[in-house]
């Protein structure tokens, strides 16, 4: 007799992963954006972040204490706080990123019964939540220090800009980046420096000339929320989550090629160019679309269960930003596109159901 | 190069850990002084034991009777005097009564040289009569009595013969040195089988981890100068599966609720067809079995070839004793095997593995909620959803669960692997189908 032995049904070993394993390689995924925020906006914004990561988890807590249920350690309530955190801008009062942690705990997330039975994403819907409650705080920007001062240039995000422009010239614009040359705005002189480098090292061999402004953007150089300015960070971040399976390629791919075919097809249109103009490359470094494509909505929970759902999930979402970011009233569309997606998902999951092995067959005989 | 082939739907890539038995050769097994034989080591009816306290047997005797169709000989693994008859529980929690044997007296076999016998003149019903007196039955672990499975009932025809070599579950190496350490006395087994049921191809499904096993088949298959195929497939779990082998070998799809004969095809595992060449040819019954030995927790991890009825606690010892604790121990593969808790189990016909895990291999880690990653149904060769169908069951919709595809789940434990969550989701099908069979649902 051995009483130290554990006895459990089959399968008698597991995966590496779990669910807290996922949780928290996923954050540790988006520390270097978040710590190149905190890097160019200063202190302040680490302590937005902080107050987004105790309010998610406080709401947690408390969660835990009514329903007899703790659950801090599985991690997704910090993940939760960080991408809150990270999507919020970096002078905004501090109030604002604590409510939409509470509204995405409390409301989003537990009122639904907790991790997993949520059928949105809780980040995002308080995201969401609080923009269109406070919306002059939340599209009040902050310029990165690694910019040049320019007098008398308020900061605006890119898509800021951009979107503004569009409207209010309606007409021949050249271009997002031709908007941005136009009403000032910084650029970095690394922006210069590498583009150089970039044409004449890599791409005059091969006939390209990369325009200068895409550096900036893929680096980080910008103004926007605090975590999701930097292209560069969260592919890297990204690129792990793939290495090690966490997230699959189905979404990203689907969302990334859809908004990009759309953009490019349509993109031009608004800016007075004709279609196959769009500047896809400008869309994907700027806003949220990195943070978005390979963070947001490949949350499990809230995306379908099937990889051809996935792939379906992903195209819609593409759409829809693409949607939203050129023909909406908001610069960004990202949030809102993802949420949308969500409420698809049980349609998805019913559609897309897998075939079941030995049962397909026979109904075709029967019949 | 041509491309590999393995089923479409589903499957993982379970941690191997093959490593550690692959390369070593198989060694018998110190003979154990006490045998512990039950008499259900089959599905089916469990023998009738033929012998009482006291009684003096020879090795090999015929010591439990078949009793109906559906059950298996059990044969006295060792020479000795019956100790006891007492009840005990196998690692599946059933309940059989067991022959207690003391080692005694001399072997018949054993280190003697065996005569060989012609099979070439046997009728079909003359070779199904020596399975069924030999006890034999499916050796991978579903115990399935051999001929019972070989018995073509009428207006059905064997079209494909064909040999599982996948051996997918993770730690087991036995079937592969059987392999690579017999192929001649494998083929020869498999052409008696294909004498009696006069299949219009033979194939062999070897997985590609195990080159040298491949090479050995062919090369016997060259020698004998056969027209079987081998075929190398592509490493998938649960590829050993019948329904995955044949689906991955010819393409072929068992209906749900239907078995391979249905579409033309028998499977047998290459340990059985190695049983019954030992059957035919040499008369001798289903007494040892090749058992892998191995697990983290084990100090010298090994192939032996061990007496039915040896307690597993002595194979432990003999390979040296835990090396660290074992957190789990198991009879069979880690993926569809068992965990026990008493080493006095003896070992059966079933018993491909032991294995002790560490606490680190079992990768055990808290239950969480359900995230809704969809790696299960992903990872689901039958393509039902695990998650869903667990839900289900857990509010005792049995009905609904049924309607999704319950009874067709193999409990192949694929789900179970993968859940990042570590729901018990193979337990959860076991209790749905249990309970849907108890209330009768209709399938």
């Amino acid at each position: 007799m051995n009483e130290q032995v554990q006895i459990t049904s089959s399968p008698q070993y597991h995966d590496r992963l779990s669910t807290a394993g996922i949780m928290w390689t996923v954050s540790a995924c988006l520390v270097p954006a978040t710590a190149w925020g905190v890097y160019v906006f200063g202190l302040r914004a680490l302590w937005v972040v902080i107050a987004s990561i105790a309010a998610a988890v406080a709401s947690e807590y408390l969660a835990g204490l009514v329903l007899k249920r703790f659950t801090l350690a599985d991690g997704s309530a910090v993940l939760t706080g960080l991408l809150i955190g990270m999507n919020m801008p970096p002078a905004v009062p501090f109030y604002i990123p604590v409510i939409a942690s509470v509204f995405a705990i409390l409301v989003v997330k537990w009122t639904f019964g907790g991790l997993g039975s949520n059928w949105m994403n809780p980040a995002l819907a308080g995201r969401v939540f609080v923009f269109f409650s406070w919306t002059g705080p939340m599209t009040t920007w902050t310029m990165p220090r690694t910019l040049p001062v320019v007098d008398g240039f308020t900061s605006a995000t890119y898509l800021g800009v951009v979107k503004t422009g569009a409207t209010e010239s309606a007409g021949a614009t050249g271009g997002p980046l031709a908007l941005l040359e136009r009403v000032g705005f910084p650029r970095s002189n690394l922006d210069t420096v590498v583009t150089d480098w970039l044409n004449s090292a890599l791409l005059e061999p091969l006939g390209i000339e990369l325009p200068f402004g895409y550096v900036d953007p893929f680096i980080g150089n910008i103004p926007g929320s605090i975590g999701e300015i930097s292209a560069l960070l969260l592919l890297l971040g990204a690129v792990y989550l793939f290495a090690r399976r966490i997230i699959t390629w189905e979404i990203s791919a689907t969302y990334f090629l859809s908004f990009g075919l759309l953009t490019w097809i349509f993109g031009g249109l608004i800016h007075g160019g004709g279609a196959f103009t769009g500047d896809v490359l400008f869309h994907a470094l700027s806003g949220g679309l990195m943070l978005a494509i390979f963070f947001m909505a490949t949350d499990m929970a809230t995306s379908p269960m099937t990889r051809k759902g996935l792939l379906i999930y992903g195209a819609g979402a593409g759409f829809l930003t693409f949607l939203i970011r050129t023909y909406g009233s908001f610069p960004e569309g990202a949030s809102l596109a993802i949420i949308l997606m969500n409420v698809f998902v049980p349609l998805i999951n019913r559609a897309t159901q897998p075939s079941r092995f030995g049962v397909q067959k026979v109904e075709e005989a029967e019949s | 190069m041509m491309r590999r082939l393995t089923f479409p739907l589903g499957g993982i890539h379970p941690v191997e850990r093959k490593g550690a038995t692959r390369n070593s050769a198989s060694a018998n097994a110190i003979i154990p002084s006490r045998c512990i034989v039950p008499l259900q080591q089959h599905i089916g009816a469990p023998a009738e034991s033929l012998v009482g306290k006291g009684d003096e047997i020879g090795e090999g005797m015929l010591i439990g009777q078949a009793k109906g169709f559906v059950s298996a000989n059990i044969h006295a693994p060792v020479p000795g005097t019956v100790k006891e008859i007492k009840s005990i529980y196998l690692p599946n929690g059933v309940r059989t009564d067991a022959v207690v044997i003391e080692l005694e007296g001399e072997f018949e076999r054993l280190g003697k040289e065996e005569s060989r016998r012609d099979w070439s003149g046997m009728d079909g019903p003359e070779i199904l009569d020596i399975i069924r007196e030999n006890g034999i039955v499916g050796m991978g672990g579903a115990t399935f009595p051999t001929h019972v499975k070989f018995s073509l009932p009428k207006g059905r025809r064997c079209e494909y013969l064909i040999l599982n070599g996948t051996e997918c579950e993770p730690y087991l190496s036995a079937d592969h040195r059987l392999m690579v350490e017999r192929p001649a006395q494998l083929l020869e087994g498999l052409r008696i089988v294909e004498h009696l049921l006069q299949p219009d191809h033979v194939l062999i499904g070897i997985e590609t981890n195990k080159p040298d096993a491949i090479a050995a088949l062919q090369n016997a298959v060259n020698e004998a100068g056969v027209n079987y195929r081998v075929v190398p497939l592509k490493i998938k779990y649960p590829q050993g599966d019948e329904k995955q082998l044949i689906k991955a070998i010819n393409g072929r799809e068992v209906p749900s609720g239907g078995l391979p004969l249905e579409i033309g095809c028998v499977v047998s595992n290459a340990g059985t067809v190695h049983a019954i060449y030992e059957a035919v040819v040499l008369g001798r019954p289903l007494i040892d079995r090749l058992v892998t030995v191995s697990g983290g927790a084990i100090a010298k991890p090994a192939n032996l070839k061990v007496r039915i009825g040896t307690p597993i606690g002595e194979l432990i010892n003999e390979c040296g004793g835990f090396s660290r604790t074992p957190a789990k121990i198991i009879t069979g593969g880690p993926m569809m095997g068992q965990t026990i808790y008493d080493l006095d189990i003896p070992v059966t016909k079933g018993t491909s593995g032991i294995l002790a895990l560490t606490e680190r291999e079992v990768n055990a880690a808290p239950r969480t909620a359900c995230i809704q990653c969809g790696r299960c149904v992903d990872a689901c060769p039958i393509g039902i959803e695990p998650t869903k169908l667990f839900k289900l069951i857990d509010h005792f919709e049995y009905e609904d669960a049924v309607a999704h595809g319950l009874m067709d789940c193999r409990e192949c434990g694929s789900c179970g692997y993968i859940c990042p969550a570590r729901i018990p989701l193979v337990q959860g099908m076991r209790i749905g189908k249990l309970m849907a069979r108890k209330k009768k649902v209709p399938v």
